[in-house]
């Protein structure tokens, strides 16, 4: 397989946006192109990730839509979806396209406009990645899922609900430093937890899960450009190597697994994403992982190997996944904060480790970034997609 | 009260003897404290500077709920409305929201409008919280009637607390039908809907004295959001 670099990296606020779903692909597109310096370099081809256009705003081929927004003809052009995981799985798509040769540069862009429907809407469209016909039609939502996910880690492991607010305060304290997050606002332990007032600021949402347990929904595009590594020496610039792809699937239903409470698909998906990239889990730096609900950090942050099991809310004890801690996870804010515009999440974890490999993620910069890992979780853990990104020396 | 003409005082509505609202602290999720008060007459202009802007912010209704507020606060100051009340949200002297209401009768109250300046920390669900119980516990009546005029609100009250319909009463904002909160469902809903503390320290109590606006680009800001994702 021939070599893969990211050469550039953008994206646009998350958040509610008035734009329409191609301007904000547009937009993260063109400040990816923009960070790369491509100049006069043509891209051979454009993958674009998204979950429910088809569903929320009426429109599909979004390949196509964006080359021509982007005037890019007659580049090769298509679409990714696959649940949640869909940005990180779009990516593995364009890395496809120049490991195989086929391409030279590829756009991948992720975007979801997701706020344009209500609530309920948008939970229920979120939920139609669940199983139809003994999951869906019951009334699992993602958020109860989840909660029925937390009891079981809570009963076995002993975490608690103030481990769940330490994700939250911590990402919220991150997200409050990018200047991309959906929400930019800290929160506090007494606020969210201990406070009388905390009942009505937190309400329950599933239990054990609370508001503040629960990423919000956003609207949100992000950009990678990839580059053969003929291209990438062209460009010059820092140079982002993708070193490991994983992806490892599990049973649709959740009820369905041997031990509910292990998220084997991460498991798989970064062993093979650590192999490929000649690393250990131990090597790692930063890592960007999929707190969609605060227990999933901390249950991925084990399947992924770097806490033994049942021990990730120990390492949050410890300090240890803070910005200034021994293994940085969510600097941007996670999806916690920095928000979860569901097709562009995969490629938002990818485009904040870029900058944090290059050294310019400013306010919230993991000191001396070498190798970073990515998790994007999709389904209930049935597909999932890790990443291993490694700094090199230009 | 200063000395009105008798021609002043046919075009005032009679009024009841209300009690004071108790003001109150309550923590909000960043941490900070937000003292709830009434708002006097002479206090009005200041929050109708605040509301001013959000008159064009069509997002979730501001634009509406700002205009008929904007009304309600000037026949407030202006005595053109019976028995109104306003009270406000204060995080550090600044405004951080307010709501209003009246009271139709010694049994009956009726709920206007709840605006939020400072969004994502439930500023909003305190601050309608703090009218009922002013209308429930301090006015001591039997029931407030409600409506919302936007789908936050509507999840806020009717499915929240939740609301009884009493759609054979037309609201007084537009004559909606109106939803109904009665004395039993506020008690039913007081522990996890209706929080904060008393007596408020004086200090806090001091820094709420004076009515300070956020900056008008950043209130347009927090209500509007981006208008335009940033790259």
């Amino acid at each position: 397989m021939k070599p893969v670099y990211i050469a550039g990296a953008g994206m646009t606020r998350f958040g509610r946006s008035e734009w329409s779903l191609i301007k904000l692909a547009s937009v993260a597109s063109l400040a990816a192109i923009h960070h790369a310096k491509l100049g006069d370099v043509p891209i051979d081809s454009v993958v674009v990730a998204n979950m429910g256009a088809a569903r929320v705003n009426k429109q599909t081929a979004l390949g196509s839509a964006l080359v021509d927004q982007l005037a890019l003809y007659p580049a090769m052009a298509e679409a990714v979806e696959n649940g949640p995981a869909s940005g990180a799985s779009a990516f593995k798509v364009g890395c496809q396209a120049i490991a195989s040769g086929m391409a030279d540069v590829v756009l991948v862009t992720g975007v979801e406009r997701m706020r344009v429907v209500n609530g309920l809407e948008g939970t229920d469209f979120v939920a139609s990645l669940s199983h139809p016909e003994v999951e869906y039609i019951y009334g699992v939502t993602l958020p109860s899922l989840a909660g029925m996910f937390t009891r079981m880690v809570m009963d076995r492991f002993g975490v608690e609900r103030k481990h769940l607010a330490m994700v939250a305060i911590k990402n919220h304290e991150n997200g409050a430093k990018n200047p991309y997050a959906h929400i930019q606002q800290t929160v506090t332990m007494e606020g969210i937890l201990t406070a009388p007032e905390a009942v009505v600021n937190n309400p329950p949402i599933a239990e054990p899960l609370h508001l503040f347990d629960c990423c919000p929904v956003s609207d949100g595009a992000a950009s990678v450009v990839l580059v053969s590594q003929a291209v990438a020496e062209k460009l010059g610039g820092p140079r982002v190597r993708v070193a490991g792809i994983g992806q490892a699937t599990d049973t649709h239903a959740v009820h369905e697994r041997e031990d509910p409470t292990d998220l084997k698909a991460v498991r798989l998906a970064s062993e093979k994403a650590f192999s490929m990239a000649g690393k250990a889990p131990g090597d790692v730096d930063v890592a960007e992982l999929h707190d969609a609900f605060t227990i999933l950090e901390i249950a991925e942050s084990e399947a992924a190997g770097f806490f033994p099991r049942g021990e990730g809310h120990l390492a949050l004890d410890r300090g240890e996944t803070k910005l200034d801690g021994t293994l940085p996870i969510n600097p941007s804010g996670g999806l916690k904060a920095k928000g979860h515009p569901v097709g562009a999440t995969g490629v938002a974890h990818l485009v904040e480790l870029t900058w944090q490999l290059r050294g310019e993620a400013d306010a919230r910069q993991v000191k001396d970034a070498k190798v970073a890992y990515a998790c994007n979780f999709g389904g209930f853990g049935n597909n999932v997609v890790a990443t291993v990104l490694e700094r090199e020396a230009a | 009260m200063a000395q009105i003409s008798e021609l002043e005082a046919s075009l005032r509505p009679p009024a009841m003897e209300m009690p004071p609202y108790p003001p109150k602290v309550i923590t909000l999720a960043s941490g900070e404290e937000m003292v709830v008060r009434q708002v006097e007459r002479d206090e009005v202009p200041t929050l109708l500077e605040a509301i001013y802007p959000l008159l064009w912010v069509e997002r979730d209704f501001y634009d509406i709920v700002g205009a008929r507020l904007f009304g309600e606060l000037l026949a407030y100051k202006r005595y053109r409305v019976k028995d109104e009340y306003v009270l406000a949200g204060l995080i550090d002297g600044v405004l951080a929201g307010m709501v209003n209401g009246r009271l139709v009768d010694e049994k009956t109250g009726m709920s206007y409008h709840t605006l939020t300046i400072r969004r994502g920390l439930r500023v909003g669900s305190h601050l309608f919280a703090a009218k009922m119980e002013y209308h429930i516990e301090h006015c001591a009546q039997e029931e407030v009637l409600i409506v919302a005029e936007s789908p936050i609100g509507f999840r806020r009250w009717m499915i929240e607390y939740p609301l009884e319909k009493r759609f054979e009463v037309q609201h007084e904002l537009g004559g909606v039908p109106s939803w109904v909160l009665p004395k039993e469902t506020y008690y039913n809903a007081k522990p996890r809907l209706v929080s904060g503390r008393r007596p408020v320290p004086e200090e806090l109590l001091q820094s709420a004295e004076t009515i300070t606006l956020p900056a008008e680009e950043l209130v347009v800001r927090q209500v509007a959001g981006e208008k335009e994702g940033n790259a």
